[in-house]
């Protein structure tokens, strides 16, 4: 790809990650063979330093299984990850935590990611605790009002004190990214990071993001599901279906003009605040459901719902990314004649 | 056109120890015949309390207040009994389909099983003809007949709900009450679901409230629309009064608006309203929005504005609407 080297802080080549179902004791005996489900199934893209990096696709598209193994959560089956210039995709105990450091993830529930027994000034100082950061307590506490500022919380000592209960959810997600920032991350994953805040401070949390991502020189990967966000808040997008990636650019450039007829049907779906569409059924290009990743059909993953699909969309290999200038990627082989 | 339903001044409190809670608080609105009216509003602004309400049946310590009217079809539900009210108006004249009902669905029953239950309590049917009527409904919502023997688990969140729509429509209600129906749902499978509730209200004849806090949503959907704060009804206008040219007059439902993220548009920067909604055992002397609006006038914060009409079938709670 055309992106230069030393500009790339993570990239990703051809990542797979294959699950094998738990079977029965009836099924086993049945002999027959076991489906793998694939959650990810090739993916390969690389992170400026310092972008906000978009991943976005419908439940099953394999896009919260992508952000866990850049998190080293769990092992990829095949394929590469290289942070900062090093192979991380195999490491020893001692560098999967060194990696933890640097890439920090921001988790969807910011109810369910606290400890609700411990206070604002525990829940920030665990980390500094499980990564050995040297320091008696007062270091630490310096560390913990640094990072409660970063993300505005204000004034910092007071909210220290508190239990998460006594926090709203914005609160709430502030405090988990100050969790994220105490340990001077490079990267941050983000799943899903507002989609359980209300729409009216859903703006001020993805404001928050931005401004400690400008301020402390972040990388972004931002996982969801919501277009209008990710418009709004990344500068790439890659639109993943069904574990692979179909179509990847600049965020304004896939929202404007999509070249992939998945993309196209997502972005025809999105509601928009505009009077005069209460007596039309939307037209939708596509009909049903994503397909089960353990059935993956052959050739192009989405030529069964693809309106557009002809003889070759299933019989051919399935097309790779391919380059239609300007660092937009897609891969539909018809994609000048639709 | 007819009015399906007239809510007067209804007044929801939960009696608890720290005080009484007043979800909603002289609420009054009506719903015509085949229009949907939507409910949207922050989390805790008294939306699903509003449709709980309809069915008469609020959570304790929950209590709907004297002096509230709850107009069906012409008759007043509030004087009676539960056992009328079990008989008569719940599913059978209004129903309801909760927020995230399609993971209420029992794991261990196949669907026709559940779907069967809801016929056999209401109707007096036998199997034979309560499975034919059951596989008429699942084509109507889109599914096939072999559905009712599968369970829940192996259907996916669109069908699901296409599941929970189904039931609610089994008994023909008049009015039926749809609580963020495709909240969870990926938008390709959101806009499958709302293209079905469209063509079954026409199918049906049917009046819906529709709630949810999703405006975007709700500018495709509904006909009028209901903006909620803190238990009391801010703005109340038609589709082409709130997301018009002229925009919305009330600076809550302005804000709002300005929170949603546009696809078609690139913002810069995206709008929000600081803080929370209120506490409800003591809400904020004056407005109720006064502490988080950006318009706040210092007899906001003395006397609470009235809902007045400021044109027609356009009602705004807002002094600054007041000449």
């Amino acid at each position: 790809m055309s992106i230069k080297d030393d500009d790339v802080i993570l990239r990703v080549e051809n990542l797979k990650k294959h699950f094998m179902p738990h079977q029965g004791l009836l099924q086993s005996l049945s002999g027959k063979p076991k489906k793998l489900i694939k959650a990810v199934d090739g993916v390969s893209f690389s992170i400026r330093r310092g972008e906000i990096f978009g991943l976005i696709g419908e439940s099953g598209s394999g896009k919260t299984t992508t952000g866990k193994l850049v998190m080293k959560l769990i092992e990829p089956t095949s394929g590469k990850m290289i942070f900062n210039g090093e192979d991380v995709t195999q490491t020893d105990k001692a560098r999967t935590q060194a990696y933890r450091r640097q890439v920090q993830m921001i988790f969807q529930d910011p109810y369910a990611s606290m400890n609700p027994r411990f206070k604002i000034r525990d829940v920030l100082q665990e980390p500094l605790i499980i990564h050995k950061i040297e320091g008696d307590q007062a270091k630490h506490e310096e560390m913990i009002i640094k990072s409660l500022t970063e993300v505005k919380l204000n004034p910092p000592v007071e909210f220290m004190g508190r239990y998460p209960h006594m926090l709203s959810g914005g609160q709430r997600q502030r405090v988990a990214t100050a969790r994220t920032l105490i340990l001077n991350p490079m990267m941050l994953v983000a799943d899903e990071p507002v989609s359980m805040i209300d729409l009216s401070t859903r703006a001020e949390i993805l404001h928050m993001m931005k401004d400690v991502q400008r301020d402390l020189g972040l990388t972004y990967l931002y996982i969801t599901h919501d277009l209008s966000t990710a418009r709004y808040f990344t500068d790439r997008i890659a639109v993943m279906y069904l574990g692979k990636i179909v179509e990847m650019g600049p965020a304004n450039e896939i929202i404007d003009e999509p070249l992939h007829p998945y993309t196209k049907a997502l972005i025809s779906a999105v509601p928009e605040p505009e009077t005069g569409k209460v007596d039309l059924i939307k037209e939708l290009p596509i009909s049903g459901e994503i397909p089960s990743p353990a059935n993956v059909p052959p050739g192009c993953r989405f030529h069964t719902r693809c309106p557009y699909a002809k003889l070759e969309c299933s019989a051919e290999a399935e097309p790779e990314l391919m380059d239609a200038g300007n660092g937009h990627y897609h891969a539909c082989r018809r994609w000048k004649e639709i | 056109m007819d009015t399906i339903l007239e809510v007067k001044n209804l007044r929801l409190y939960y009696h608890t120890s720290k005080g009484v809670v007043k979800a909603l608080d002289n609420v009054s609105f009506n719903l015509k015949k085949g229009e949907t009216l939507g409910l949207v509003g922050e989390s805790g602004c008294g939306k699903t309390t509003t449709g709980v309400a309809l069915l008469r049946m609020p959570s304790p310590p929950g209590r709907i207040e004297e002096g509230s009217q709850i107009v069906v079809d012409g008759r007043d539900i509030m004087p009676l009994s539960d056992k009328q009210i079990r008989k008569d108006v719940r599913w059978e004249e209004v129903a309801m389909v909760f927020q995230g009902a399609m993971n209420c669905l029992t794991p261990v029953y196949t669907i026709g099983k559940q779907m069967m239950e809801t016929l056999q309590e209401h109707r007096d049917m036998d199997k034979v003809q309560a499975a034919e009527l059951i596989k008429e409904y699942l084509n109507l919502v889109g599914m096939p007949p072999e559905v009712m023997n599968r369970y829940p688990h192996e259907l996916s969140g669109g069908m699901k709900q296409r599941i929970v729509i189904a039931t609610a429509l089994f008994l023909k209600p008049k009015i039926v009450i749809l609580d963020e129906p495709t909240t969870a749902l990926d938008v390709i499978v959101q806009a499958q679901i709302i293209n079905l509730l469209k063509k079954l209200k026409k199918t049906f004849d049917l009046s819906f409230i529709f709630i949810t806090h999703d405006l975007a949503l709700e500018a495709e959907v509904c006909d009028r629309i209901c903006v909620m704060y803190a238990g009391k009804i801010a703005e109340l206008g038609t589709n082409a009064q709130i997301y018009g040219k002229q925009g919305p007059m009330h600076p809550y439902t302005e804000k709002l608006l300005q929170a949603t993220p546009l696809l078609k548009k690139k913002v810069d920067t995206l709008s929000f309203i600081p803080g929370a909604p209120p506490d409800l055992i003591d809400p904020p002397k004056g407005c109720r929005f006064n502490p988080r609006c950006h318009k706040v006038m210092d007899k906001c914060r003395e006397e609470e504005p009235p809902l007045l009409e400021i044109e027609p079938g356009h009602m705004v709670a807002c002094w600054r609407c007041v000449k």
